[in-house]
């Protein structure tokens, strides 16, 4: 059977567009409402990324760190994320999830105890920010044994002779930093030069599908469509603590902003 | 695991920067794998380079001031009465504390690497302080992230950093202290690696951190070396070497010359902050036995929950309040060549009670816990001992802390 994350870019491919890539931080505000979350976007959504929230992430803004702070302090556990994600594949079963969090939270679970739960409760891929290549590799063989995805990270600052290890390395789909920036920051270059970059990681192996992710908004996702796969995360979050201080219902909300975001790239 | 004999300590880790093979290390975003990489290129090229080394020792010897004071506290032997106690003054040097020597190392390389702003983090506000001493004195712009807390409680530096032309950004989130300054200070660097260099402030951080700030603090055990041998005629018998650890910067540099002798000889003793005796928590991983974990890029001995969040630490010390330690100092300890042990804040209160009461010398709250457990200890040892410590820091800095859990007079 073959992964879901590269179904779902398929589907996108054949109705011409970028898959919809959304973050969310397990947990935030409650897990109650990060599940709720997760079921009401997850139509207009291709693939969902669900953050491991941490308490030192150092590559995270403030919207990231704000919903993660948020998520530790309802009590959000590593178990409870596991339980979201199978609770949501119950109802959603080809819907890819993949996990994005930092190596820390991996390694005290300890590594294999951690992808057995990965595949019992339905995750696809990983994104280990702060584990790099060449260091991800043993890591990623194991994920690769378990069919999950482990999708390695591609900075403007990668050299072309790195991109070109990693990508040889990598599986079936790697994330594109659009930019130099935490996670949220304004966009500080040209979608142009954005999609230059991307054009040359992608001719490295044209099979492989790339996600751009860093500074994309209802603003600037238009303007990318081109690519194979577009992430929104913190304008999410955002809009989660937006919404949380005018006491407004949070997953309708974040249900609008998807909708908006899917009817741009459309 | 084995520490080599003849091999630097900082050059003791494996390609991928773990010492023992499993301290250190570089748990980075993709972005600083680059920026890390250039300057690991560049720091390993100039530390051969005879040049280069010539320009740190003028700087040391002209601007930091080198030597600083190795003495024999007198009194402070004789109410004790046990092994001979001696201080090495590293509050001496230019800024009064041994921060001065990592920052401008990393200034020396920001120049050499044509890049115009510096970035730095700080706790006790020392690092802080230096890097914007530094960066004044080689022409760089410079920007100094500290936690709101840290700068409530360490104003009197605080002000020197602004008065030498640096931005202080104050960091709210988390604890407010020191490990969320350093968080807060890489993810500046995330984004503006390009035009920017980070130092940051202790043997902490990703590999090439780690080596850079124990290859630059080291001048504090060349100098003692040294003043031992003047003083002496040769290395004591019994040398017991105690410093304070948070980082692990300072202790690191006061012992890296005597890393080959036997510990019978020249004894190693670490000594964490064990925070307020009546609370549970703490900054002093090594003694409680914390587990290894990934703080700030590197594996280390760390506080830590079950789920590998960081805990929340308490000194009254912000130097030392940090839940991590620094990679060399797990791999000091797993070897078995340093002894690690921790004092609680009041015990370092009283410690700086003693010694400002019968010495000419005002050690900051951090060195103060050092001197606690080496007056304690010295009372057991023969007067042929020849204990020292390490005063790191002056205790100006400490003013408001002193004054309101010892009252005016030792303020």
């Amino acid at each position: 059977m073959p992964n879901p994350i590269s179904v779902a870019f398929e589907i996108a491919k054949k109705e011409s567009r970028p898959a919809l890539l959304t973050y969310t931080v397990a947990g935030d505000s409650s897990k109650k409402q990060s599940l709720e979350i997760l079921n009401s976007i997850s139509k207009n959504v291709d693939i969902l990324e669900i953050g491991m929230p941490h308490n030192t992430p150092v590559a995270d803004g403030s919207q990231i760190q704000t919903s993660s702070y948020r998520a530790i302090k309802n009590g959000i556990k590593i178990n409870d994320i596991f339980k979201i994600v199978k609770d949501f594949k119950s109802f959603n079963k080809t819907k890819p999830i993949i996990l994005m969090g930092y190596y820390n939270m991996i390694f005290q679970y300890g590594e294999n105890e951690f992808l057995k739960k990965c595949k019992i409760s339905g995750v696809n891929g990983l994104i280990v920010v702060d584990l790099p290549w060449p260091e991800n590799r043993k890591f990623a063989n194991k994920c690769k044994k378990k069919s999950i995805y482990f999708i390695q990270l591609l900075s403007p600052t990668t050299t072309t002779k790195r991109l070109k290890k990693i990508i040889k390395d990598s599986h079936s789909m790697n994330y594109f930093i659009s930019m130099l920036s935490t996670t949220g920051g304004k966009l500080k270059v040209s979608p142009k030069e954005i999609m230059n970059n991307y054009d040359k990681i992608k001719r490295i192996d044209p099979k492989k599908n790339v996600v751009i992710g860093f500074g994309i908004t209802e603003k600037t996702i238009k303007s990318l469509k081109k690519a194979d796969g577009l992430v929104v995360g913190s304008a999410i979050c955002k809009e989660i603590t937006n919404s949380l201080k005018k006491r407004q219902n949070v997953v309708t909300n974040v249900n609008n902003v998807v909708k908006k975001l899917k009817k741009k790239i459309l | 695991m084995k520490l080599k004999k003849k091999i630097p300590v900082i050059d003791q880790g494996n390609r991928h920067g773990f010492w023992g093979g499993k301290f250190g290390g570089n748990f980075v975003p993709e972005t600083l794998k680059k920026p890390i990489e250039d300057l690991e290129i560049l720091f390993n090229k100039l530390k051969k380079d005879k040049n280069f080394i010539n320009e740190r020792d003028r700087y040391f010897k002209n601007w930091v001031g080198v030597p600083t004071r190795f003495i024999k506290l007198k009194n402070l032997t004789n109410y004790v009465g046990g092994a001979q106690i001696w201080s090495k003054v590293v509050s001496d040097a230019n800024g009064g504390a041994h921060k001065i020597y990592n920052a401008t190392v990393h200034c020396l390389l920001a120049k050499r690497s044509g890049k115009k702003v510096i970035i730095g983090d700080t706790g006790a506000g020392y690092a802080g302080k230096m890097l914007s001493m530094a960066a004044k004195k080689f022409g760089l712009k410079c920007k100094i992230f500290m936690g709101a807390k840290d700068i409530s409680r360490q104003q009197p530096n605080v002000k020197a950093i602004k008065k030498n032309g640096a931005e202080v950004i104050p960091v709210y989130s988390g604890s407010q202290t020191l490990v969320d300054a350093v968080s807060e200070c890489m993810r500046y660097w995330v984004a503006n690696c390009d035009t920017t260099a980070m130092c940051v402030g202790s043997t902490v951080g990703p590999a090439v951190f780690v080596r850079i700030c124990g290859w630059s603090t080291s001048q504090i055990s060349r100098e003692l070396k040294a003043q031992l041998i003047d003083e002496f005629g040769s290395i004591p018998k019994k040398l017991k070497l105690y410093n304070c650890v948070g980082g692990g910067s300072s202790s690191f540099g006061f012992w890296n010359e005597f890393m080959d002798y036997h510990k019978n000889q020249c004894e190693f003793i670490g000594v964490e902050a064990g925070g307020p005796a009546r609370s549970k928590k703490h900054a002093a991983p090594l003694t409680f036995g914390s587990k290894i974990g990934i703080l700030h890029g590197a594996a280390q001995y760390v506080n830590q929950n079950s789920d590998g969040q960081i805990e929340e630490t308490e000194s009254i010390s912000a130097g030392l309040d940090y839940p991590g330690i620094s990679p060399l100092h797990c791999f000091l300890k797993d070897t078995k060549r340093a002894r690690y042990t921790a004092a609680s804040d009041e015990e370092a209160l009283n410690a700086y009670k003693l010694v400002t009461k019968f010495e000419k010398l005002r050690p900051s709250l951090e060195p103060s816990h050092a001197f606690s457990v080496a007056i304690k200890e010295s009372k057991k040892f023969s007067k042929d001992t020849i204990v020292v410590v390490n005063s790191c820091g002056d205790a100006y800095k400490d003013k408001g802390i002193i004054e309101k859990r010892l009252g005016k007079k030792y303020a």
